[in-house]
């Protein structure tokens, strides 16, 4: 009888076994087992924060107890605040004048490395290393650099002539500003170069070639073949670029903390300084479900042209 | 005409060439300049602050015997390496299925994992903090090897799909006539082939995660258990004191293992960049 139904369990199980093999080689199973992992992490860690930082910037949550819905309390406190407006004015010259400038940039440097030189392969390795290197740490190196009394900087203008004084790049509103656009142009030009760079390459020479032959100087080749070829990709470059510039927070926190007194801060810095440091994850939360808006259109426009140039 | 042909390359690429070379390097010449001067030097301004007048390891050995830093080192490593092996693992398996299984719902996972990419951490810290601090995992480096992967994960998926798509599907195809099972496929077929593939998208997660900042900085309070950046931030300045020779060194220093992994592959990083830009 033990006999009986050993075997009869040894079928069984073989037969589980069949039928698990059988299931896996169906796609739709094996598929959704497949991605399953990465979308259980996803659903957890980021979608569900999502949805809950919309909900919790309509609540009067503090850190480490629930809140109540107190509707749009948050919003309107903060449009009433005038750090808030200067956060939205500093997030947006932030945003734009760097990533002009790391455009203009970074594609004038693609253009050089197009060429064919020797010691091309270092100088794309070497030109990529401030986008490599750990953002925290190279602005810490801005912070120093940046130091009121022992700037390197100071010191070689006026040894040049040009300041007669240590130059306050960070106790000045309007200095802090222009301070952290350099400091983040400075980490952002590599990344247009070689996302550029690839684009460039595979831009025929024929085309230039004919318009030689045409008699178009530099300039015209530069605007009337390679913008408009390149345009496709600038425009990916320049979205993702924009969503990072605009969602910025470590090379501002490093450098300025926000100050001085809170001159420079941006979304990310503000909803930190509110929800981390004050413990209002409220308010934090509603200072950055205002930036929703502007990343939804950028996502979109990135979206759009993805899906062209399939 | 060679002369003038010669000043004209020299105006037109290498004097912009030097020019963009100096503005990106220059950051990094100050924090090694800076790293090899004594204190004294540091803050004597009648001394050319450009070079540096009689070298010192002073910094390098404060740094070492005065902060902990090797255990910041240790715990940035744990974290980058574990939320790497996770994000490796979960996207390979994901990027496979949503290219080559084609099942129902690949299309729209395909894109929801993407979206996912575009949303920047600034906006998910407070209610990740707020999920943190229910499940218990607050000023623990669990808190970082779980939620490093959203960022990671979304941007590996996109990158293997890519790859993927590279490989022929005859292959897979001529396996499945002899009688392989799926999986056998996807171990001894599959695997194999896009290991370089593996390989970039690896490179990308570590350094990405050996790079984060504000996940550390929100999620982890107590000294011991903090990464580099964070650590040397909140422990070398204190109130107003600078020790800006120390901060010069672990910054020098953090920053060579990112460094030497690049170096070492710097193609498979470039090809990484430009592919996950074209797909």
């Amino acid at each position: 009888m033990d006999a009986i139904s050993a075997s009869e369990q040894t079928n069984r199980l073989t037969g589980l076994r069949h039928r698990i093999s059988q299931a896996l080689e169906n796609p739709t199973i094996l598929g959704l087992l497949f991605v399953a992992p990465a979308e259980l992490l996803l659903l957890f860690f980021l979608a569900y924060p999502f949805l809950l930082g919309l909900w919790l910037g309509f609540t009067d949550t503090i850190v480490g107890r629930e809140g109540h819905f107190i509707g749009l309390e948050n919003y309107q406190w903060l449009l009433e605040d005038p750090t808030f407006w200067l956060t939205c004015f500093n997030t947006f010259l932030y945003t734009v004048v760097a990533v002009i400038f790391k455009a203009v940039l970074g594609i004038g440097l693609a253009v050089i490395l197009n060429r064919d030189f020797k010691g091309k392969g270092i100088m794309r390795a070497i030109v990529l290393l401030p986008w490599i290197i750990p953002t925290a740490l190279s602005a810490i190196c801005f912070w120093w650099l940046y130091d009121s009394t022992f700037s390197g900087i100071s010191w070689a203008l006026m040894k040049l002539g040009i300041t007669d004084h240590f130059i306050d790049f960070l106790g000045d509103p309007w200095n802090a500003r222009w301070a952290l656009i350099a400091a983040n142009v400075w980490r952002g030009v590599p990344f247009f170069t070689i996302g550029l760079l690839a684009g460039l390459q595979t831009i025929s020479p024929d085309l230039y070639e004919a318009a030689e032959i045409d008699g178009a100087g530099a300039w015209k080749k530069f605007r009337k073949i390679t913008l408009p070829l390149l345009t496709p990709l600038l425009t990916v470059v320049t979205v993702f670029s924009t969503i990072w510039t605009f969602a910025d927070f470590q090379l501002v926190w490093i450098i300025t903390k926000g100050g001085p007194a809170g001159a420079t801060h941006i979304f990310g810095t503000l909803s930190f300084q509110r929800a981390m440091q004050g413990g209002q994850f409220g308010e934090g939360a509603a200072i950055s479900n205002f930036m929703l808006p502007i990343l939804v259109g950028c996502v979109f426009i990135a979206f759009v042209f993805l899906r062209k140039e399939d | 005409m060679a002369i003038e042909r010669v000043g004209s390359k020299v105006f037109k690429f290498y004097v912009p060439l030097a020019a963009y070379l100096a503005f990106l390097l220059f950051p990094f010449y100050w924090m090694v300049n800076t790293v090899f001067k004594s204190n004294s030097e540091l803050y004597n301004m009648d001394l050319n602050p450009f070079y540096v007048h009689s070298p010192t390891l002073g910094n390098i050995v404060s740094l070492f015997t005065e902060t902990i830093f090797l255990k910041w080192m240790a715990n940035t490593f744990i974290v980058a390496l574990s939320a790497t092996l996770i994000s490796l693992v979960t996207s390979l398996l994901a990027a496979y299925a949503i290219q080559r299984l084609q099942f129902k719902t690949s299309g729209p996972t395909g894109v929801a994992i993407f979206l996912g990419y575009l949303v920047p951490q600034t906006i998910l810290f407070i209610p990740l903090a707020h999920i943190i601090f229910k499940i218990k995992l607050w000023d623990s480096l669990w808190a970082l090897i779980l939620t490093y992967p959203t960022f990671l994960i979304p941007f590996c998926t996109w990158l293997l799909m890519g790859y993927f798509k590279s490989i022929p599907k005859e292959m897979e195809e001529c396996a499945m006539i002899d009688g392989a099972s799926r999986i056998k496929i996807f171990r001894k077929i599959i695997l194999p082939l896009c290991m370089p593939g593996v390989l970039s998208a690896g490179i990308f997660c570590f350094t990405l995660s050996w790079n984060e900042y504000l996940y550390a900085l929100a999620f982890i309070s107590s000294t011991a258990k903090k990464t580099v950046p964070i650590g040397l931030v909140t422990e070398l300045v204190r109130g107003d004191v600078y020790h800006w020779g120390a901060l010069m060194a672990g910054a020098l220093c953090a920053s060579v293992p990112v460094a030497l992994v690049y170096s070492f592959f710097v193609e498979h990083y470039v090809a990484g960049m430009t592919g996950a830009l074209k797909e």
